[in-house]
């Protein structure tokens, strides 16, 4: 019943925006998000946006999942580099 | 799409794990998700077993059809059933078992009853069909509670005379200190849903280490979210000193989203509520406020109070929902699970939506075929 989506917000009109959900396009209510701008990522619940993504937050969390993704891949070269040289 | 492929990142996932079995006790840290989305997610993507033995997690009562008492199922079927009457409804709580049948099982009968993605579109129904009487079934908490808010506003806005809304939507916080005050299961930390504070706020969660000491992780719904969250929570436990941390940053913010909180509390009013698995817990549900009251389906159609009604008839089948929803049985657990009971054919509410912890556990658990 919590599901809620991130989406893009595409076009605004009014308190309706156009907004891309699985390769279509559909429309939504912005009345509990009134701030929403075109550009935005807004989380939807049936039917209405109810917040609006922070975006630097989200970034900076992937940012430290890509550093991990890089160690992890570091890691696994060295260790096959040491069994190698082991052979 | 980085939206949710990115915060499904395995090797972030891997890494996660290892923190949180790096740093666990030798006793498990029992934590409660609150929310059937978590269930969902947890089961999904096998992080319970992932976890286990540094976390025990147990799943809660967010699951807003799970708890929906049947004596207010049975009030639905009852309106879809009368001439010129038609239920509108979220989808899942199509085959929510009441005493004797569901609002599918009323179709059958002949009552009237159609499922809408968004409350708007009900309003779209009474629209296109003035002749009938529009009933919206107003389930959910904090999170749908709002878009239902919106939906009455416009419809006195627009003057609409035959739509109205059966409100049985629920509020999280006192369901969670029911739980914790009825002392039936020890909690080390809550794993707090992340879109009902992206309407609440975080803050709306100090409660919980204030009051009781237990530790509270607000958290997103992919699997790196809810990782991030249980590590914070460990975290927590180690320090020694419980406070809530906001781990759906993207998401969620201190005070929530006060246009939504206007407009619930100028809709609503908050009221006692019957909860399936748990009981009447006072101030735990919203009515439609005084000057809504023309919308108001329980005052147009003059229903009875349904505290006096069965809240969970299924419980007489040997159904243990009300226990799953209390943390207190895993759904394994129940003779029914699997057996009599399965998602095709439904005892209890637990088996019918996807976020029900036992419909959750019967699609992805271990027991799973």
């Amino acid at each position: 019943m919590c599901l809620a989506v991130p989406v893009r917000v595409v076009e605004i009109e009014g308190q309706v925006a156009r907004v891309e959900l699985g390769g279509v396009l559909r429309e939504i209510s912005l009345v509990l998000t009134p701030d929403a701008q075109v550009g935005d990522y807004v989380l939807i619940h049936t039917g209405f946006a109810i917040s609006v993504l922070d975006e630097e937050e989200a970034q900076e969390t992937l940012r430290l999942f890509a550093e991990l993704e890089a160690a992890e891949a570091l890691l696994d070269k060295e260790a096959s580099d040491t069994e190698t040289a082991d052979a | 799409m980085t939206y949710i492929q990115g915060f499904r990142n395995p090797a972030a996932a891997r890494h996660l794990i290892e923190r949180i079995h790096a740093l666990g006790d030798a006793a498990p840290m029992r934590v409660m998700e609150f929310c059937g989305g978590h269930t969902h997610a947890i089961m999904r993507y096998g992080l319970r077993e992932a976890l286990a033995p540094a976390v025990e997690l147990l799943s809660g009562p967010g699951c807003p059809v799970c708890v929906s008492a049947s004596a207010d199922i049975d009030q639905a079927i009852g309106l879809s059933l009368r001439p010129g009457v038609t239920v509108a409804t979220f989808g899942d709580m199509i085959r929510v078992p009441g005493s004797d049948t569901s609002l599918q099982g009323a179709r059958a009968q002949g009552g009237d009853v159609r499922v809408v993605y968004s409350a708007l579109d009900s309003l779209e129904l009474a629209r296109k069909l003035p002749q009938r009487q529009i009933v919206m079934l107003g389930i959910g908490f904090e999170t749908t509670a709002p878009t239902i808010a919106a939906t009455v506003a416009q419809a006195r806005a627009e003057g609409l005379g035959n739509w109205s809304v059966y409100s049985m939507h629920k509020l999280t916080d006192p369901a969670m200190r029911a739980i914790l005050d009825a002392g039936e299961v020890r909690l080390d930390g809550v794993l707090g849903p992340g879109h009902v504070a992206a309407i609440t706020g975080w803050q709306a969660w100090e409660f919980l280490p204030r009051e009781y000491g237990v530790p509270c992780a607000v958290s997103g719904f992919e699997p790196t979210d809810i990782l991030q969250a249980i590590l914070a929570l460990v975290e927590s436990r180690r320090e020694g000193a419980p406070r809530v941390i906001n781990a759906y940053g993207r998401g969620v913010t201190p005070g929530g989203n006060a246009v939504a909180q206007g407009l619930m509390a100028q809709v609503f009013r908050v009221a006692p509520a019957a909860w399936r698995g748990i009981g009447l817990i006072p101030a735990s549900g919203l009515d439609l406020a005084e000057s809504y009251a023309e919308w108001d389906a329980r005052r147009r159609f003059d229903l009875p109070d349904v505290a006096e009604g069965p809240l969970d008839a299924e419980a007489a089948l040997g159904c243990r929902c009300g226990e799953v929803l209390r943390g207190v049985t895993l759904p394994p657990e129940c003779p029914l699970f699997g057996g009599a009971c399965t998602p095709a054919h439904p005892v209890g509410p637990c088996m019918v939506s996807a976020e029900g912890a036992c419909a959750a556990h019967h699609r992805y658990g271990r027991s799973a075929a």
